[in-house]
C-alpha cells in the first residue's frame, strides 16, 4: 500500500484507550496543526478511539485515513507503510508498550504524548529514544496543548 | 481480539503491566526466548518494550497480548508446530 500522498510528509497518530477525555480533542488539534504544515496525518486506534474521531469530524475537516491499530502495527512491521513522524498517546502501561513498539518498528521521529492523572508514573517507564511531551491533563486539554505547542513537532 | 479470539487460549495473567508479564514468563517457565516488538507469534504482532519474553512449556506457547484499554494479557496456547518454530529460533 502506498503512502497517502507521494512525496508528502506523513504522521501516524497512535491512539490509546479513549477513557481519558483529552485524547480526542488533542488528536483533532494535532491533526489540524500537522495538516496546516503540509503533513498528512493518519490515525491508528481501536474501534472506540477511532469512532470518537469519525463521529466528531463528520465532514473530515481534520481526519484523513483511519487504520485499525493492530492492522497498522502489521503494515509497519511488514514494511508496507512508513511514516515520517509518529505520535503515541500514553496514559497507561499499554500506551508505553505501543510507544516502545513504534520506536522499534518504525524509523519515524517518535513523540510520546503522556497525559492523564498519573502521567508521571507512565513517563518514568519511557527509557527508549523519543521526545516526551507530558502534562497532567485529564478533562482539560489545555496543559497538553501547551506542552505540544512548546515542542512544535509540525515545524521539526 | 481478532485472530486471537479464534485460538483456544488460556489467560495466565490479565490486565497486567508489560513488566509484570515479562517477569512472570522469566520466573515461571524454564524455557523462553526474547524477541523484538512486532515479532509474529501465531498471527499476532507482539507489543511491548524490548526484549519481549515468550515462554515455552512443552507444546504450549505463552506470549503477551496487549490491548489499549486492558493492558497486557499473558496467553497460553497449545500448538506443537509454533512451539517448535520458536524453539528453533533459540539455536
Amino acid at each position: 500500500m502506498a503512502d497517502p500522498v507521494a512525496g508528502a510528509k506523513t504522521a501516524l497518530l497512535v491512539l490509546g484507550c479513549p477513557q481519558v477525555p483529552v485524547q480526542t480533542s488533542i488528536a483533532l488539534y494535532l491533526m489540524n496543526r500537522l495538516k496546516k504544515a503540509g503533513i498528512t496525518p493518519v490515525v491508528a486506534g481501536n474501534k472506540a478511539a477511532n469512532t470518537l474521531l469519525v463521529v466528531a469530524d463528520q465532514e473530515r475537516h481534520y481526519l484523513g485515513e483511519v487504520l485499525d491499530l493492530d492492522r497498522a502495527v502489521g503494515l509497519i512491521t511488514d514494511k508496507k507503510r512508513t511514516f515520517d513522524l509518529c505520535f503515541v498517546f500514553i496514559h497507561n502501561d499499554a500506551g508505553v508498550s505501543y510507544a516502545a513498539t513504534m520506536g522499534a518498528i518504525t524509523n519515524a521521529r517518535l513523540y510520546a504524548l503522556v497525559y492523564g492523572e498519573h502521567y508521571e508514573e507512565q513517563e518514568k517507564k519511557i527509557d527508549f529514544p523519543c521526545t516526551v511531551v507530558a502534562a497532567k491533563a485529564v478533562h482539560n486539554p489545555l496543559p497538553l496543548k501547551k506542552a505540544i505547542d512548546e515542542v512544535a513537532p509540525w515545524a521539526a | 481480539m481478532g485472530c486471537v479470539e479464534s485460538m483456544n487460549y488460556e489467560i495466565v495473567l490479565r490486565d497486567a503491566t508489560f513488566k509484570e508479564s515479562r517477569d512472570y514468563i522469566r520466573g515461571h517457565f524454564r524455557e523462553s526466548i526474547d524477541v523484538q516488538p512486532g515479532f509474529k507469534v501465531f498471527d499476532v504482532h507482539v507489543i511491548g518494550l524490548p526484549p519481549i519474553a515468550i515462554g515455552l512449556d512443552g507444546d504450549f506457547v505463552i506470549f503477551p497480548y496487549t490491548k489499549p484499554c486492558h493492558g497486557t494479557f499473558l496467553l497460553r496456547v497449545e500448538d506443537k508446530a509454533e512451539a517448535a518454530r520458536l524453539r528453533a529460533l533459540k539455536k
